[in-house]
């Protein structure tokens, strides 16, 4: 096994992990109750997902083909920093539109500001 | 109800120079990888538009003091420009020339004359896009 090899396991291995961890996030927006929930999963998860399989081909082609992609670095940083304010832009909406919580919520904390308001 | 676009406001500071150094980036390549005029120029109005989203109308209006559609009156001499420039060397319209040039920061670069027609493509993109997108948002 040589190292060639082995860099290809490890990129590989990146990959699987992201397309592991988005069909889990894939599954948490089925299975969770309300908007806010699914949102905490889809975009945590998935945001995780899409970094590794970037990191992944990232890799591949850098110990691979030698070839240094600046941009999938930039493409990491970007999803990075937009995904997670994405899904807070979405929750807040959700919250100000009134969509209501799941059944099973035991506290509101937002309630009383927003009220305040 | 009181807003409170904080964490929008501030990712989009940082997001903005980074879509915009893209479409740069997307723009110079356009010769030799996928790219261009085109979709630079989408990306850059695209950069244009999340100010637009995070600030309003007027604040956006007083960064970029952009006439729009001067923008795509630019653009289009640029077209036509580098097209009736092969005219004078008694050459067909639209003929394009390059050459190899030592500048000072670059090096040994190829400038190519399609890289002005393109820059007209860019311009008439941003003037277009954004001249929709401020005459639907201006409208009540």
């Amino acid at each position: 096994m040589n190292a060639e090899m082995i860099s290809e396991w490890i990129a590989g291995g990146f990959i699987l992990l992201g397309t592991v961890l988005t069909l889990l996030s894939g599954v948490g927006l089925i299975r969770l109750p309300d908007v806010y929930t699914r949102s905490h999963a889809a975009s945590k998860s998935t945001t995780l997902g899409v970094l590794f399989i970037l990191l992944g081909a990232f890799m591949f082609f850098w110990i691979d083909e030698g070839y240094f992609s600046i941009r999938l670095l930039l493409g990491i940083f970007f999803v990075f920093l937009t995904a997670p304010v994405a899904g807070h832009i979405i929750c807040r909406a959700a919250y100000r539109s009134n969509v209501k919580l799941a059944d099973r919520t035991v506290r509101d904390d937002l309630k009383k500001y927003m009220k305040a308001e | 109800m009181k807003t409170n676009d904080l964490i929008l406001q501030t990712v989009t500071k940082v997001a903005t120079f980074v879509i915009v150094l893209f479409s740069i980036h997307i723009f110079f390549a356009g010769h030799y990888t996928p790219g261009g005029g085109f979709i630079g120029g989408l990306m850059t109005s695209s950069a244009i538009i999340l100010l637009l989203l995070a600030f309003d109308l007027k604040t956006v209006k007083a960064i970029l003091p952009v006439n729009y559609l001067l923008l795509v009156a630019v653009g289009l001499v640029f077209a036509v420009g580098t097209g009736t420039g092969a005219l004078f060397f008694d050459a067909p319209f639209l003929t394009h020339a390059y050459h190899y040039f030592d500048l000072p920061l670059f090096g040994h670069t190829s400038l190519h004359t399609a890289v002005l027609f393109d820059t007209g493509v860019y311009l008439v993109v941003i003037g277009v896009t954004m001249t929709i997108i401020q005459t639907i948002g201006e409208s009540e």
